[in-house]
């Protein structure tokens, strides 16, 4: 190697180092307010999470103790509501689009899906306001299913749909060369092979829909007292935690920060469950 | 594909280049009847005429091999025989017979359940196991008895001469097999529904020689029980596991004979000059 080449030669590779360590600290910025947020409510919830949290209604303000057994319990019900509505409309929407989709009319979908997942969530709120709250004359847990419902679609469904056209077509042909019809080549040979980056999606949408308050702020409302019907206001963590970290006593705020912390615990578990639930035999 | 775009859907006023030719005398001069005849067959992808004109009887239980440089349609004839064409948005005119019966009164997915079809690269079903994957085109037809299903599998893998290596590891997931295996659990896959007539659009291209080698042979063994149409870029591959060798150039059939005599005496020119490697 001549001088001059042996000069380019090291500058590039001061540049390989160079930019690999801004990736690598770009990284740690990205990631960093995620720890930092963990750990803080890590360290300011830890304290009032016993097991009477988890058990125990709420108590009266000026009594001590107490817990969030409804508001949890309202949440798992409000998940598994807006699942309910989500999952088959935003799954059987990103199959559609992926496989039907090629035409106007999918196009069409596909936009208004995408302007639906940049609608503020109290916009929803409000729409299931309308749609089920005014008809039923009351606060239920089934208007803040829906109003979380309509929140998933749109995530779920386009993750589904890019996840569905990542698979190759050399499968669907496989499929139809063997004489299985169109329909059971997509439910039995393409939608398993996509299952993994379909659940990624369903995961978005329900992690999304589990951390809203705004929208359930005026559907499900919430609910001092235990309830699990559906025709009922229910309590969730979230408007749980809205309720007491605007309340000015010291306990409620840190039964709050606990509460949060449950909230980000449920949502790793579901992500737990799922990931284990879908995960193929040969993943 | 073939760079033409301005006279589409406009029918060649020019004859039939290559008719379809009288059938092969099997031993004793008794006549091979045809499985398959197609009939001016033109296709199109959009605007690119693809397939000009093709003419071509397919002999039963005999191995028909189609020959051309990239682009000349070869693929998309092998398509249009099990009507795959159109799931690639192809349309096509002329008319193909399977047993004196045109395709496209047959509905598709009746169709392939008779001509069966084998692809370049090997695509096992990636979520299903070396079992599943051969079982697939029986149990998403409804099939559900299991002894049925375990005898047609065994069934398949030998006649695939892959049954000895994968006996052991049925369980085992299909892509987790070499190419080569991978390849011939496609084939076995595609005898398990039991067809007539089997595609095969370069099923070696991307094997190794070894791989290839078995391949062939298989070839060689599958003509006993199946009518094979085969597509190759391999000449020499032609030459030894063909009977009857078709060559299209430019989305036309330009000669269509015995293997041999193609390979030795051609009457084109074109095709003497693609076989003795001069252009393609």
């Amino acid at each position: 190697m001549n001088p001059r080449e042996l000069r380019t030669y090291r500058w590039r590779k001061v540049k390989e180092k160079a930019m690999g360590t801004i990736a690598l600290l770009c990284v740690l910025l990205a990631v960093f307010p995620l720890f930092l947020i963990f750990f803080y409510t890590l360290a300011q919830g830890i304290g009032a999470i016993n097991i009477d949290f988890f058990l125990q209604m709420p108590k009266p303000v000026g009594e001590s103790g107490g817990g969030m057994a409804n508001a949890l319990v309202g949440t798992i019900i409000l998940i598994g509501l807006g699942s309910l509505f989500g999952l088959p409309i935003g799954i059987m929407s990103g199959i559609y689009l992926a496989e039907y989709g090629n035409n106007p009319f999918g196009n069409a979908v596909r936009f208004f899906s995408d302007v639906l997942s940049g609608i503020p969530s109290i916009v929803v709120g409000v729409v299931a306001y309308i749609l089920v709250v005014i008809p039923m004359k009351s606060f239920s847990a089934l208007a803040g299913g829906v109003a979380l419902g309509i929140l998933m679609i749109p995530t779920i469904t386009r993750t589904t749909e890019e996840m569905i056209r990542l698979v190759p077509d050399s499968f669907r042909e496989a499929g139809l060369a063997l004489g299985i019809p169109r329909w059971k080549t997509i439910v039995r040979i393409v939608l398993p092979t996509a299952l993994k980056g379909i659940t990624t999606g369903v995961l978005l949408g329900i992690a999304r829909a589990a951390g809203e308050t705004a929208p359930l702020l005026f559907t499900a409302l919430g609910n001092r007292f235990w309830s699990t019907a559906i025709k009922e206001p229910i309590a969730s963590l979230t408007v749980f935690i809205y309720d007491y970290a605007k309340s000015p006593f010291e306990d409620w705020i840190q039964q709050a920060w606990a509460a949060a912390l449950v909230l980000i615990v449920l949502i790793f578990l579901v992500n737990i469950l799922f990931r284990s639930v879908t995960r193929g035999r040969y993943g | 594909m073939v760079e033409n775009s301005s006279d589409t859907k406009v029918p060649m006023q020019k004859p039939i280049v290559a008719p379809a030719r009288r059938l092969p005398d099997a031993p004793g001069g008794v006549p091979v009847p045809a499985k398959m005849v197609a009939q001016n067959i033109n296709a199109y992808f959009g605007k690119t005429h693809a397939l000009r004109n093709v003419s071509l009887a397919i002999p039963e239980k005999r191995v028909t091999a189609i020959i051309g440089p990239s682009g000349c349609g070869k693929s998309t004839f092998l398509r249009c025989l099990n009507r795959m064409h159109e799931v690639a948005r192809g349309t096509m005119t002329g008319e193909i017979l399977l047993d004196g019966q045109s395709v496209m009164v047959y509905d598709p997915v009746l169709l392939r359940r008779r001509v069966g079809m084998v692809f370049q690269k090997p695509n096992p079903f990636p979520t299903m196991s070396v079992f599943d994957n051969v079982a697939a085109g029986l149990r998403l037809n409804g099939v559900r008895n299991r002894g049925f299903l375990a005898e047609t599998v065994e069934k398949s893998l030998r006649a695939a001469a892959l049954w000895e290596e994968v006996k052991d590891s049925l369980g085992k997931s299909g892509i987790s097999l070499s190419g080569g295996q991978q390849q011939r659990l496609c084939i076995a896959r595609a005898i398990a529904v039991d067809p007539e007539v089997l595609l095969m659009d370069e099923p070696a291209s991307a094997l190794d020689p070894l791989a290839t080698a078995k391949i062939e042979e298989l070839i060689y063994q599958l003509k006993v029980n199946y009518t094979i149409v085969i597509v190759t870029h391999n000449m020499q591959q032609a030459a030894r596991v063909s009977d009857d060798t078709a060559f299209f150039y430019m989305g036309e059939l330009i000669e269509y004979d015995d293997t041999k005599k193609m390979f030795t005496t051609p009457e084109k020119k074109q095709t003497e000059e693609y076989i003795t490697g001069r252009f393609g």
